[in-house]
């Protein structure tokens, strides 16, 4: 309940608050680190060269968010078809696509994923793609083993007596049935794509034209022994949000399990 | 076309490999047919194959050899879109009437589903069928709104013989069907479907351990152990004269409700043999002879 309320702020404050603090986050609008609450401050204070911090927080929020949620459906859309293929079909295709999905699950994640943005620009696109890359063999083994799970329960079986094809019965009966666990598992995920989207915009791996919560703190990082609070309120923002999404998922877990509810 | 059976079963056999190069022979050359209108029923005890005999049949598993006729067609090495026409011809109800319903789903959808597959009815015409079928079972039609917890196991046995119903099969196999459910509830449930073989002129195949529900609904009984037929023929015969040591003390292990009628017997001791076997060996196969007519025993 907390972590929705804690979520549902944020959603508000990224795509609700722009349409009336209409700012350009990119406008040096004061002296350069000032202080919240400091006279001729904005509310935040300003960065190392006199933005508007609380404009950067709105509006990189919404670079963050876009590119975890671009990720996360990345993740989602790949990880459940090659784990519901390799799950429902077993044998040879189950162990072809297992060893590719260990192929990636080997690979250093935020080496790749920086090696990925490198070579590409660092566009929405190419950024997602990296975290995509890297984080969908979770959802892959999930999804297999959710599969394995159920493919042989008898109103799968009766299914299939039935006639249905496999992409009805991988689509109508099995999926629906492993739905529970996936969606969990999404939000959780998504708050890890957050936190990877915002390690690699520290990095420097990011779109400089896009004000985002890890780009502000990679570059408030070197003021930090004057400037604390450039560094500390984009560091709020994705705490708050990584938290109210776990918390979801934590609530989404027991809300979806019929034996937890009512506990 | 009267005369073939529906349903021949020719020397079928289902081989498992197991880890280290073992097999599991789970069903040895079993022959079997069923007539039409008729009611085979298949007893043995746990493992002894008989469900994956009704696997083979419904060709939810490969055969490993051996074939499968279905009203004159053979089906036992057909592909999954090949093989969907004949699935209207036989459906199959399973043992648990709780992992028979998907839980997600109401269960007025789960006996549309085979219609909508074979896109047979819909629209209105479909609610009125699966209204219809509801009622045939014994159940509201305005229950199909519901889901599958929110049913009795008997209630939920009755859906599942309406889902097999749906697409009017000649066959039904009803894998321990009965198994799970109260005695009095059992007794429901088979009166509804001999009633529903009367009507229709369904033929069932009924596998089962419990004796006296098989000698209650079957035409004929087949006696499975180790995974080959030991004894077939018509049920008189096989309760009344059998003649295989195995079926003999089967019939033995049925309980007597009369103590003063309860007799002396040798009861089963320790588990039957395991079907497993070594890399390079195999059962020995086991010669069915007839004794009388229609009446088949393996000899000893």
């Amino acid at each position: 309940m907390f972590g929705a309320v804690l979520l549902l702020g944020i959603l508000i404050m990224t795509f609700i608050v722009p349409l009336w603090y209409v700012k350009d986050p990119g406008d040096l609008i004061a002296r350069p680190h000032l202080p919240p609450g400091s006279e001729g401050a904005p509310f935040l204070g300003t960065d190392n060269l006199g933005r508007d911090l609380l404009a950067i927080i709105v509006y990189g929020g919404r670079t963050t968010l876009r590119v975890a949620a671009g990720a996360a459906a990345l993740i989602v859309f790949v990880g459940v078809t090659i784990g519901a293929t390799a799950g429902y079909y077993g044998g040879w295709v189950d162990s072809a696509l297992m060893r590719f999905t260990e192929f990636f699950q080997v690979l250093p994640g935020l080496l790749f994923a920086i090696v990925v943005v490198a070579l590409f620009e660092p566009s929405f696109w190419a950024i997602a793609i990296a975290i995509g890359s890297i984080s969908w063999p979770g959802i892959a083994r999930l999804t297999r083993a959710e599969f394995l799970r159920l493919k042989n329960l008898e109103f799968v079986k009766a299914a299939r007596a039935i006639g249905a094809s496999d992409l009805r019965i991988i689509m109508r009966v099995i999926l629906p049935n492993a739905m529970p666990t996936l969606i969990v598992s999404t939000t959780l995920i998504m708050g890890s794509a957050i936190l990877f989207e915002a390690g690699l915009a520290f990095l420097g791996l990011a779109d400089v034209n896009n004000p985002s919560w890890g780009l502000a703190i990679g570059r408030a990082k070197d003021f930090f022994t004057i400037n604390w609070w450039a560094v500390t309120f984009p560091g709020l923002a994705i705490f708050a949000t990584v938290l109210g999404l776990s918390l979801v998922g934590d609530g989404l877990q027991d809300a979806l399990n019929p034996r937890l509810r009512g506990r | 076309m009267e005369t073939t059976p529906l349903v021949e079963v020719d020397d079928l056999c289902k081989v498992f490999p197991v880890a280290g190069g073992a097999k599991i022979h789970a069903v040895e050359h079993v022959s079997l047919h069923v007539g039409r209108s008729e009611t085979l029923a298949v007893v043995g005890e746990s493992g002894c194959g008989k469900s994956t005999l009704a696997h083979l049949i419904m060709r939810l598993l490969d055969p490993t050899s051996g074939t499968v006729t279905l009203d004159g067609a053979e089906i036992s090495g057909l592909g999954s879109r090949a093989m969907r026409p004949h699935r209207r011809k036989m459906q199959i109800i399973f043992q648990d009437p709780f992992a028979s319903l998907d839980p997600r789903r109401s269960v007025g959808s789960a006996v549309a589903e085979p219609m909508k597959v074979h896109k047979t009815l819909s629209g209105s015409a479909l609610d009125d069928r699966v209204a219809a079928l509801f009622e045939r079972v014994g159940l509201e039609p305005d229950q199909a709104e519901q889901y599958p917890h929110q049913f009795s196991g008997g209630q939920r046995q009755r859906i599942c013989i309406a889902r097999a119903l749906a697409l009017e099969p000649e066959l039904v196999v009803a894998d321990e069907a009965v198994s799970a459910l109260d005695v009095s509830i059992q007794a429901q449930v088979i009166n509804l479907m001999m009633d529903l073989q009367q009507e229709m002129g369904l033929s069932y195949l009924f596998i089962s351990h419990d004796l006296a529900v098989v000698e209650r609904i079957s035409h004929r009984v087949a006696v499975m152990y180790l995974g080959q037929i030991v004894e077939l023929g018509p049920r008189a015969a096989i309760f009344e004269n059998p003649q295989h040591s195995y079926t003999k003390r089967l019939l033995d292990a049925v309980p007597i409700a009369d103590p003063r009628a309860r007799r002396e017997r040798p009861l089963l001791v320790g588990d039957i043999p395991s079907p497993r076997w070594a890399a390079g060996e195999s059962p020995e196969r086991v010669e069915l002879v007839e004794h009388e007519p229609g009446h088949f025993v393996a000899a000893e």
